[in-house]
């Protein structure tokens, strides 16, 4: 039988390989740029169809002229432009289009026209974190509860949610390097894609826990860690088969889905993986450290065991 | 029994989706069976409009809500189809509306303050007012100017409604603030016109000494004082017996409009007709060829059972989308995007079973016994893990909801569907067409119908 168990400090390492270089990007470049979903602004999406899509240093200098401040110029697609910036007029929109069309010898659809202002960006953050906050609550109550017939039922509920946030800091390191190389920003998609990979986190450890459960009223004799790797062992088979249809469809998404929800899916894939791999690596596994109150020895030698 | 339910489901349900459904037209139960799509797959304007008081400041939901409703007033002015106006949270208005042509006509239309005039009534005399502030009256600002005819009209028989000339309006306002009270308690609002007013309003009234001079919001007389001396310094005061409520009202009808609350746009969002459509069928196509890779992976995997999770799948996709119709939900790109995720839910849960079908029948069970066994045993998992995707499905909604965010709540209201539903066709509909099958062969002679290597 294959020992997953047995190798958790070499798994708990996977991890941090992801998220440390993660972390630490965060803490030299910031935090990755947020969108003018948080921030307040002005987003303009165009269309070129027929005529000449201008290049965006052009732009960004035809939008300065007409008065519009911090502009910044994107390509998407074949035949798009995406201009970010500070609040804008509407007259200094006109003057922008008109000269936008002078430049192209062409008629500019606009495709998307978003104003945001700075209150609620802030709001939305906030609460966004108390959504969080109140998820975690609401998880860690119901594990509980739905193992209460298990000894230390509690250890099921914290356990899950270590787990859940490995996939959220991934999530966020990810976002830190897409940030950084492809300048995608946190919107609000972002954020109902990271509460969905809470979610599915949650979803995909349960059904692990549910085998320890199940198990432990079946082989009482077997030692804790084996019994904690036969479970992991048996719903394996589970665990990969349905993180292959998810990705299917995602992929789907991914691939034909157009460019609107491309950021989105990236994300979710991306969770979606980690939250597998947390599932079968981290939160079982953390509960066999808990069994053994492993952190007792943690410090006492000065070679971590492999 | 539960083949002819399934069977009725599954008629009813492809009656719903079918693209011309004729809807319920029976007595009382009169309404059109619709996809209702979201601004980002029609295209069209979302505004988010916010309060413009200080924080901590109290707002009555009474007067949100009678902000609300001449707002919608406003909006339906617009001829939009299926406008959505609603207050989120304690001080935003939401506005969305789908397919709008021409979103800055529009987003000025529901900013849009009350027309203020300062009308001539010198042809007026004071006898007359009382009948002329009962009712709505004519005046020539906003009306196309008109060759004047004298001769031609005064032949007409009925006599054309009065038209009186308009001074200055509201443009011409720069600021308006309650004032007083006054010896007799009264209280008034004091204005300030800009420049250009002023010198309008210094010419008017030193040439119309004693003359009314009605101040009309909306076509409807609230003051008629008459003009005691010319007033040149650009400024004035609208007296009468306001209260103090009465006249802070007005002060903010002035520099405002007709609301209760004075309200600015926190956030407007336009997506054009191209765009929408753009997406609505990309994430079709993406829906579609995202199922049939799934239910070609369950049948190269599971073969018997992945052909009748397969149909299981597809009666599931069917329920939740005449659901989706029947509520009916608002699909936005994400809420599709929910719904592609609970595909994947679903498809989890018969995962589920028939891990647990093979694993009792290498155990060396047969058929019945293990396909039973296989449901009793996936259905903890199944329950709590899908218990823990809807509430968290519950907390992304009520975020969504106090801020107004329709995106995030389409998301969860989708994928909370989803896992309902697929939680019932995994127990109910694939049970049952598992038994269906399974009691039509013989025995379990065929492990390879399962991908079953039996050893003995």
């Amino acid at each position: 039988m294959i020992d997953i168990v047995g190798r958790r400090y070499l798994y708990f390492a996977i991890s941090a390989l992801i998220i440390l270089p993660g972390l630490l990007a965060l803490a030299i470049w910031g935090p990755p740029a947020a969108a003018i979903d948080f921030t307040g602004g002005n987003l303009l999406e165009l269309r070129f169809d027929s005529a000449r899509r201008p290049a965006p240093a052009s732009v960004v200098t035809l939008a300065e002229e007409a008065g519009i401040r911090e502009p910044l110029v994107q390509t998407a697609g074949e035949s798009d432009l995406v201009i970010r910036s500070k609040p804008i007029e509407a007259d200094q929109k006109a003057r922008l289009l008109a000269s936008l069309e002078a430049e192209a010898g062409g008629p500019v659809t606009i495709l998307r026209d978003e104003h945001v202002g700075p209150s609620i960006g802030a709001e939305v953050a906030q609460r966004a974190v108390g959504a969080v906050a109140l998820a975690v609550l609401g998880i860690l109550g119901f594990i509980t509860y739905a193992f209460r017939g298990v000894p230390h039922a509690v250890r099921y509920g914290v356990a899950a949610i270590l787990a859940m946030l490995h996939d959220v800091l991934v999530v966020i390191s990810v976002q830190v390097l897409l940030g950084r190389f492809l300048s995608w920003e946190i919107d609000a998609l972002f954020l109902t894609a990271l509460m969905t990979v809470i979610g599915f986190s949650v979803h995909d450890t349960i059904v692990v826990f549910d085998r320890i459960r199940e198990n432990q009223r079946v082989h009482r004799r077997l030692r804790y860690d084996t019994l904690v790797n036969h479970s992991i062992v048996q719903t394996l088979g589970r665990s990969i088969n349905t993180q292959l249809t998810v990705m299917l469809t995602l992929l789907a998404l991914l691939l034909f889905g157009g460019s609107t929800t491309q950021h989105f899916v990236t994300i979710l894939l991306i969770g979606v993986l980690s939250g597998t791999y947390s599932s079968i690596f981290n939160a079982a596994p953390i509960l066999v450290v808990w069994e053994n109150r492993e952190w007792r020895t943690w410090f006492r030698r000065k070679r971590a065991p492999a | 029994m539960r083949p002819f339910l399934i069977l009725l489901l599954v008629v009813i349900g492809l009656w719903v989706v079918w693209p011309d459904n004729p809807g319920f037209h029976l007595g009382p139960f009169d309404r059109s069976i619709e996809v209702v799509r979201g601004l980002d797959l029609q295209g069209g304007l979302r505004v988010l409009l916010e309060a413009d008081l200080p924080e901590g400041e109290e707002i009555a939901p009474e007067q949100m809500q009678s902000a609300r409703d001449i707002i919608e007033n406003r909006v339906n002015a617009l001829g939009v189809t299926e406008p959505v106006v609603q207050v989120a949270g304690a001080r935003r208005i939401l506005v969305e509306l789908p397919g709008i042509q021409d979103p800055e006509q529009a987003v000025s239309t529901i900013r849009e303050t009350a027309l203020l005039e300062f009308v001539d009534f010198s042809q007026v005399s004071p006898l007359e007012l009382p009948a002329l502030m009962a009712a709505p009256i004519l005046t020539d600002y906003g009306l196309p100017v008109e060759a004047e005819e004298p001769a031609a009209t005064e032949a007409l028989a009925t006599p054309a409604p009065r038209v009186y000339p308009t001074v200055l309006t509201g443009a011409d306002l720069e600021s308006a603030q309650a004032v007083g009270p006054d010896q007799l308690g009264n209280y008034g609002v004091s204005i300030k016109f800009t420049e250009a007013g002023a010198a309008l309003f210094a010419n008017y009234t030193s040439a119309h000494v004693g003359d009314i001079l009605a101040i009309v919001l909306d076509k409807r007389i609230i003051s008629s004082p008459s003009i005691s001396e010319p007033i040149t310094e650009g400024e004035g005061q609208i007296t009468g017996t306001f209260t103090i409520e009465e006249a802070n009202q007005l002060a903010v009808q002035l520099r405002y409009g007709a609301l209760p609350v004075p309200l600015k746009i926190a956030e407007s969002k336009a997506v054009g007709p191209t765009l929408g459509e753009d997406s609505l069928q990309k994430s079709l196509r993406a829906g579609i060829i995202g199922l049939v890779m799934v239910i070609a992976f369950m049948i190269l995997y599971y073969r018997l059972p992945g052909v009748i999770a397969s149909a299981a799948l597809l009666i599931y996709a069917l329920l939740t989308f005449s659901l989706f119709k029947l509520i009916p939900i608002t699909l936005t790109l994400p809420g599709v995007a929910g719904f592609i995720l609970s595909l994947g839910m679903a498809v989890d849960a018969n995962v589920l079973i028939f891990e647990r079908l093979r694993e009792e029948m290498r155990e060396g069970r047969n058929l019945r016994q293990a396909t039973d066994l296989g449901f009793n045993r996936a259905w903890p998992s199944i329950r709590d893990s899908n218990l823990s995707t809807l509430i968290t499905c519950f907390i992304l909604f009520w975020f969504g909801s106090t801020f107004g965010a329709s995106i995030v709540q389409g998301f969860a209201l989708t994928l909370g569907i989803g896992v309902l539903v697929s939680m019932f066709t995994a127990i109910v509909v694939t049970r049952t067409l598992l038994h269906l099958v399974l009691d039509r062969i013989v025995s379990a002679e065929h492990p390879a119908f399962f991908g079953v290597q039996v050893s003995r």
